[in-house]
């Protein structure tokens, strides 16, 4: 067990990190539709083998289902919702007023994106917004929550009331400034991190020795990301297509060694064998899963990884 | 400089070609650097109308003519005549020139031979790079003289995102993460420090933000 650390939101994320707890979040990408079943069925699905849920906001910029409205879908199942959000398509105005939107649904998680370009997406015609970036973001909620007001600076009655979020890629270029820029991270007001995908474990151990060296693991809990493979195909094509990823090329062997009908297993086994690895490191507080459109293997792996029951808080 | 590229043939023929008496109209200064609308260029998109309108079968007169630039009163005082006779006007002039023809003669139809696409420099040549956005509050002194409002597709103020991959963005490979640049230039300047102050939130008011934007110099009021 960890030291404990004080709480300063409702969140369940949160008092489950405080409390010295390895944490458990996973992610759901909303439908391309307005099927609320979607999101119900894949929030049963992992409800309880993990603490909180992220909601993506339209990734990859594929216009989907808003992040917000699933948010309160989960919510209203007993989930916890974390509101992912992007920079790309709302501007300053619009960012503060979807975060009094789900303020008013106590939803007490938000992670601040910067989001994919929307080059990637069906709307490569369209423009996109980037008022703030991700860091400004990050600032902006938490002045909201801890000054009570807004930018423009009047006062919020009944400010929102959340724990602070975002990503960071341990792998993405430049390599020499990933730390500094976490620190910057940490500046602006983020509490807590959910890295990329972790696929290069010595990689990721070095970017956490300079992290422990600034002593940034004390000021911020870092939760390392999974997603596990599903065949193959699906890792090379990670590893060749996906802008900021590492995938050593003995996981894609690994993978391609396996035969085709056992692949999923393996994939799972590397997922497994990844967070056995990550509990060892120091200023690891926790696992995101995001397993893509195979929600039903979350329970698998949490139970795999020894992180089941999870913890109760109050 | 303004940076632009000639419409395709296609739709240029497609706007001018109802007219009787076109008038290509060369801007010899910026997009004559960039060899697409000076008045050499004014010339042989007129040759090149020409040929099509006789291919056609199409009666109508195209001349050329062009002025050092489209954007000041005074260059327009020897061709005034030129342009009321003219049924049209294509000016291969940035959007600023085609405006400003618009506004000096009311009764001229005037159409963009270009389309304006930023403001950069010649790289080398016939490469021009996009440098710069106008934003109307200048950053560089604190980017290491490279502009992340132009030149990051997302333009993140506190880059790089986390798509930067071998000093690409990750929009295309073939181009520059502007932040990559900016960090390669802070550690050759020995300025890695300043990489961690936070750059506060912008106040766009001064870009395209605040609405079109005008600047007076009273004493050069006359
Ligand atoms: S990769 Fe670099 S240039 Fe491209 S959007 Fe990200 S920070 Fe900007």
């Amino acid at each position: 067990m960890r030291e404990k650390r004080a709480v300063k939101t409702e969140s369940k994320l949160e008092k489950i990190l405080a409390a010295g707890h390895f944490a458990v979040t996973s992610e759901c990408g909303p439908p391309r539709g307005s099927d609320p079943e979607v999101i119900t069925h894949k929030g049963n699905l992992i409800k309880d083998y993990v603490d909180v849920v992220n909601i993506t906001d339209n990734q990859t910029s594929m216009t989907r289902m808003c992040s917000l409205a699933a948010c309160i879908r989960l919510k209203q199942l007993g989930v916890e919702p974390v509101l992912q959000m992007v920079t790309r398509d709302r501007n300053r105005i619009a960012l503060q007023s979807d975060i009094l939107g789900a303020a008013s649904f106590d939803i007490t998680n938000i992670l601040c994106l910067s989001g994919d370009h929307q080059s990637f997406g069906d709307c490569p015609n369209g423009q996109n917004v980037h008022d703030l970036d991700s860091m400004q973001l990050i600032q902006t909620v938490r002045y909201m929550r801890d000054e009570g007001k807004f930018l423009g600076g009047d006062d919020i009655k009944r400010p929102p009331n959340m724990f602070v979020g975002a990503a960071a890629n341990p792998f993405a270029d430049p390599f020499e400034i990933r730390v500094p820029r976490l620190a910057k991270k940490i500046a602006a007001g983020v509490e807590f991190i959910q890295t990329q995908c972790i696929y290069n474990l010595d990689k990721f151990e070095l970017w956490m020795q300079q992290v422990r060296d600034r002593g940034l693991h004390e000021k911020v809990y870092i939760l390392g990301g999974l997603t596990p493979f599903k065949n193959a195909g699906m890792a090379k094509y990670i590893k060749n297509r996906v802008p900021g990823m590492d995938v050593p090329d003995d996981v894609v062997k690994r993978m391609s060694d396996t035969p085709k009908e056992k692949q999923a297993e393996e994939g799972i086994k590397i997922c497994v064998e990844s967070i056995e690895r990550l509990k060892q490191i120091e200023g690891v507080h926790g696992f995101h899963i995001m397993a893509i459109e195979w929600e039903e293997k979350v329970p698998e792996i949490v139970k795999q990884a020894g992180l089941w029951p999870r913890p109760e808080v109050n | 400089m303004i940076v632009g590229k000639q419409k395709p043939l296609e739709e240029i023929w497609d706007m001018v070609c109802s007219h009787k008496n076109l008038l290509v109209f060369g801007c010899n200064t910026c997009v004559a650097v960039c060899h697409e609308g000076g008045n050499k260029e004014a010339e042989s998109l007129a040759s090149l109308l020409r040929m099509k309108a006789q291919q056609l079968g199409v009666d109508m007169t195209i001349t050329h003519s062009g002025i050092e630039r489209q954007c000041e009163h005074e260059f327009f005082e020897s061709v005034h005549d030129q342009i009321e006779n003219a049924d049209a006007v294509l000016s291969t002039a940035c959007g600023i020139g085609v405006q400003f023809i618009a506004e000096k003669f009311d009764k001229t139809i005037v159409y963009p031979g270009l389309n304006t696409t930023f403001l950069g420099a010649v790289e080398s040549l016939g490469t021009m790079t996009e440098k710069c956005q106008a934003c109307g509050n200048c950053v560089l002194g604190v980017t290491a003289g490279i502009c992340p409002i132009a030149r990051c597709a997302k333009r993140v103020l506190n880059g790089p995102c986390g798509g930067s991959t071998k000093g690409s963005c990750e929009i295309n490979k073939e181009l520059d993460c502007a932040w990559q640049l900016i960090i390669n230039r802070l550690e050759a300047l020995g300025q890695m420090d300043s990489y961690e102050t936070l750059a506060p939130i912008k106040d766009w008011s001064s870009d395209r933000a605040g609405g079109p934007r005008k600047q007076i110099r009273e004493d050069l009021q006359v």
